[in-house]
């Protein structure tokens, strides 16, 4: 069994990252004109990495399947991002950030990585401030933060419900003034198709311009996969239409470790499945929970004339409401972590205290918000004993201001009003924790190539608290993978330019076209999206919110089974050289059928329950998460052997020199 | 719900374009637009037919992908959202719906409904941006306090999500609104007075080369706008280009 050398600095947890950069190799500027590096992927990770990587001299090309850089799903997030800058005064630090990551993960991540998360954080801000990112501000001028789950402290950084779209046009503008200085070469509507190793180094991709059907060759020196998660595994989840594993993947199938695939995160405020034509989910930020109470009836016969129409939410007395997370969790009430509060969802619709047709739907409620927020608006107005109408109006108001775009949002998708009535929220598939295995450097078990931000499974552990998605992209980006990489290109400064003529570029794009081939081909009975969604059926009924060792084993079955019925009976309509979309489909789909076997080995595979991998057979009396540290307190890392199903277990233990493990606990 | 749809069928750039005539019964109001579609497409591919190529990515309006004129209308008959926020419960059983791609000269069609808004990239390349490289040692985040009113504005110009709309929506396929917010982003800002007046003459030259029409000030971009960005960010590209221009 190959050992998995994480490359952790020795030495004190605060000194580890500052040691590392001065001790690792450089390329002098003259040296990094003749070095090319391919990034896959241009959402906040591959963007900022991207532009970095190209500010320091390197000649860069990105590829992304949209049609600009710019709509990378990054885009798409709401809440914030998390620093700690401690400008609230609230006793927030570096080592408090580390802490909360830690444990929000479960205690299932490398404690060497995640206190460099924290360390670079405050860098994030500065910079995105310095590159103009227009975060949300106090009257006096200076930054705003608020608070998200898992924390007791306000770090989060935000620009009202758009902070990704902001920070990833930040990390646009950068890419754009590299583009037009000549470093960096954008290839948008092109598809990373296969990794391309050249004596067991990753030395270029084949990649299909999406428009035309043309195979290319791309050579570099190396290879960086900022590729975003493999949530779309369960068809229905809050991520774009297109977001894919196939860059991962292939990495896989050429040598990369895949990391901890069974970790999930399943985000509990996402507006809940309206019927069988759904193609997508779309999420509630976090934020919400700042302000909004979370609950159901107390009582299973009130759930019920909800359910059936006969009764209104609103018309339910305060003592028939539960609001079960502040019953629950005392401490941190609304605000627990995102596993916790998605099981505790679906504990409560599995009792049969759901609210809306099919029974899956907990209440969002806004209205104490309201009328404590226009109290006080009221207040410092001047006014004198309002009645209730005006300080719900002004109430309406500062919600308004704070989360009016998420407010419309909700609104437009179910024609219902916020303001007036609780938002009906139901937990679905939003990130995904675990991804391709990478040491300190960032560096896959596969010399040269790299993965950066979701795509790998470094800093979450085992759920992801909110507002750190953005960033570890962010961190990864701007400020690791570009140092990092130096130390490993610093052997690379006599190679000259990767040819693409070789016989390792010749067999990688004769598989690429199979391939295609295979798909075009097949008896042509059912469309890709008919085996999407019947995988994703698979994910979510039995390696979704909660798993057990019976029904994991079914899954893993009944995947394989699928995956061979597709191979056969795929219909793709159209050529392959020519823009094709249910051949891109095709390809993707394919990927997953394989990704959704290992996930399910792996989740059977790790007996007891720790962040977002709930096992059933593995809690406490009261519904909480058994963890066992003893036998599991490790990363598992699959090293693919021709079939998922033959893949090899590799275990990276986790070193806790600075923090005792105890019993995550958000009483 | 039952659906008439004449929508635009074109094999690739080079080739000529026609509306084509599909009827789709089963529609349900709680569907999507696209999702519409989806259920359409589902239908051709069945009768092995090609289906009708769309952009969508994120479909919850933020991304900018999606881009649709239906009957006539950029994203649709509702204002304030992009098609992917759209909802069939906003037509009637028995509608007839005309679905076209974005026109201008500067978005040529590459397959039915999709069409190429790379222009748009390069006017951002052209200037849209702040020159700071990523060194970990930039001045403190809160060194430069900026006005609430000021960072507000700046960030509703800096919504724009790319999608194209304004230039859909205008007879004249002019790109200003699209091209002002950016400038507007950063001319409200401490951080982007430095190379304030390069960056709005650059944009524009760009915008001019892309083949984008004049504004002729009708304001149909800003009804069009999905995120409602303001006409007022024109007026003020518009100084920020007369001032420079006359710093020379």
């Amino acid at each position: 069994m190959a050992v998995l050398d994480s490359k952790v600095p020795s030495g004190p947890l605060a000194d580890k990252w500052t040691k590392h950069k001065n001790e690792i190799d450089l390329v002098n500027p003259a040296n990094k004109r003749n070095i090319d590096i391919i990034v896959v992927g241009t959402g906040l990770a591959g963007g900022s990495a991207a532009a970095t990587l190209a500010e320091l001299g390197y000649n860069v090309k990105t590829f992304c399947y949209q049609d600009s850089p710019r709509r990378a799903h990054s885009i798409a997030a709401q809440g914030g991002v998390n620093a700690a800058k401690n400008y609230q005064g609230d006793g927030d630090s570096v080592y408090r950030l580390f802490y909360d990551t830690i444990k929000g993960g479960d205690y299932r991540s490398r404690e060497g990585n995640v206190y460099r998360l924290a360390e670079v954080s405050t860098n994030i801000i500065d910079q995105c401030v310095a590159q103009g990112v227009p975060f949300a501000r106090e009257y006096g001028g200076l930054l705003d933060n608020r608070s998200f789950g898992g924390v007791l402290v306000s770090r989060t950084f935000y620009a009202k419900g758009q902070t990704g779209q902001q920070l990833l046009l930040g990390a646009y503008a950068a890419m754009n003034r590299q583009i037009q200085r000549g470093k960096i070469k954008s290839y948008t509507r092109h598809e990373m198709l296969d990794l391309v190793l050249v004596d067991g180094k990753a030395r270029g991709i084949i990649a299909r311009n999406l428009v035309t059907g043309e195979i290319e060759r791309h050579g570099a020196h190396a290879v960086v996969l900022a590729t975003g998660g493999y949530g779309n595994l369960f068809f229905l989840s809050t991520y774009c239409m297109g977001a894919n594993v196939m860059a991962a993947w292939k990495a896989h199938k050429k040598g990369a470790f895949f990391a901890n695939p069974c970790f999930t995160q399943i985000h509990p405020t996402c507006i809940p499945v309206s019927g069988d034509h759904q193609s997508k989910l779309t999420l509630m930020s976090e934020s919400l929970r700042n302000d909004g109470r979370i609950w159901v009836p107390k009582k299973l016969e009130d759930a019920q004339a909800i359910r059936e129409g006969r009764l209104k939410p609103t018309e339910l007395a305060e003592e028939d409401r539960d609001y079960y997370l502040e019953r629950r969790y005392p401490a941190f009430g609304n605000l627990v972590p995102r596993d916790v509060a998605s099981r505790a969802a679906k504990e409560r619709c599995d009792a049969g205290y759901g609210v809306n047709k099919t029974g899956e739907a907990v209440y969002l409620d806004f209205s104490a918000a309201i009328m404590r927020y226009g109290r006080e608006k009221a207040l410092t107005s001047g006014m004198k004993n309002p009645d209730d109408a005006t300080v719900r109006k002004l109430g309406e108001e500062i919600v308004e201001a704070k989360y009016g775009n998420l407010f419309q949002m909700y609104e437009k998708i179910v024609d219902q009003n916020p303001y007036k009535t609780p938002m009906m929220i139901y937990p679905a598939v939003h990130y995904t924790m675990g991804g391709l295995w990478v040491d300190y450097n960032l560096m896959t078990t596969i010399p040269g190539c790299y993965a950066a931000g979701e795509a790998n499974f470094s800093d979450h552990g085992a759920n992801r608290l909110g507002a750190s998605a953005l960033m570890q992209g962010l961190a990864d980006g701007y400020f690791v993978l570009p140092y990092t990489i130096g130390d490993y290109l610093s052997d690379d400064i006599r190679t000259g330019p990767i040819a693409t003529d070789s016989p390792e570029f010749d067999e990688a794009e004769r598989n690429v076209t199979d391939r295609i081939q295979k798909l075009m081909s097949a008896n042509g009975i059912h469309s890709v999206d008919h085996y999407h969604k019947r995988l994703g059926k698979i994910m979510w009924n039995k390696c979704g919110m909660a798993r057990n060792a019976k029904e994991l084993k079914e899954a893993i079955g009944e995947i394989a089974e699928l995956r061979k019925d597709f191979w056969e009976n795929v219909k793709v309509p159209g050529s392959a050289d020519a823009k094709n979309q249910e051949l891109e489909k095709a390809g993707r789909v394919a990927d997953f059928l394989e990704l959704g076997e290992l996930f399910a080995m792996d989740a059977l595979h790790r007996n007891e329950s720790c962040g977002g991998h709930f096992r059933e057979e593995y809690q406490t009396e009261e519904g909480e998460a058994l963890r066992d540290d003893e036998h599991f307190k490790y990363a598992a890392a699959w090293e693919y052997r021709g079939d998922p199903s033959k893949s090899e277990l590799h275990k990276e233990d986790l070193v806790y020199e600075n923090i005792e493990l105890k019993t995550r606990s958000y009483k | 719900m039952k659906i008439y749809l004449k929508i635009w069928r074109q094999k690739n750039a080079n080739s000529k374009g026609s509306m084509v005539d599909y009827t789709l019964e089963g529609v349900e109001e709680d569907m999507s637009f696209l999702e519409m579609l989806d259920v359409l497409n589902e239908e051709l591919i069945s009768k092995g037919e090609e289906p009708v190529e769309f952009d969508h990515d994120c479909r919850e309006g933020i991304c900018g992908t999606c881009s649709l004129m239906i009957n006539g209308r950029p994203h649709g008959p509702e204002s304030r959202i992009t098609v992917c926020q759209l909802h069939m419960r906003s037509f009637n059983d028995g509608d007839t719906i005309v679905i076209e791609p974005w026109r201008a000269k500067a978005f040529p069609v590459i397959k039915d409904l999709i069409v190429d808004r790379t222009s748009f990239d390069r006017i951002q390349q052209a200037g849209g941006y702040i020159s700071v490289n990523t060194s970990g040692r930039p001045v403190d985040a809160n060194a430069i306090p900026i006005e609430k009113e000021m960072a507000d504005n700046s960030f509703a110009a800096a919504t724009c999500i790319g999608c194209g709309a304004c230039v859909a929506a205008c007879k004249n396929a002019s790109a200003m609104l699209f091209t002002a917010a950016k400038v507007s982003q950063f001319a409200l800002l401490p951080q982007g007075q430095v190379e304030a007046a390069d960056r709005v003459q650059n944009m524009v030259q760009q915008m001019d080369l892309e083949g984008f029409g004049n504004c002729t000030n009708t304001g149909a971009c800003e009804v069009e706008c999905p995120k409602g960005i303001s006409l007022e960010n024109i007026a003020r590209m518009n100084r920020e280009y007369l001032s420079a221009t006359v710093k020379g």
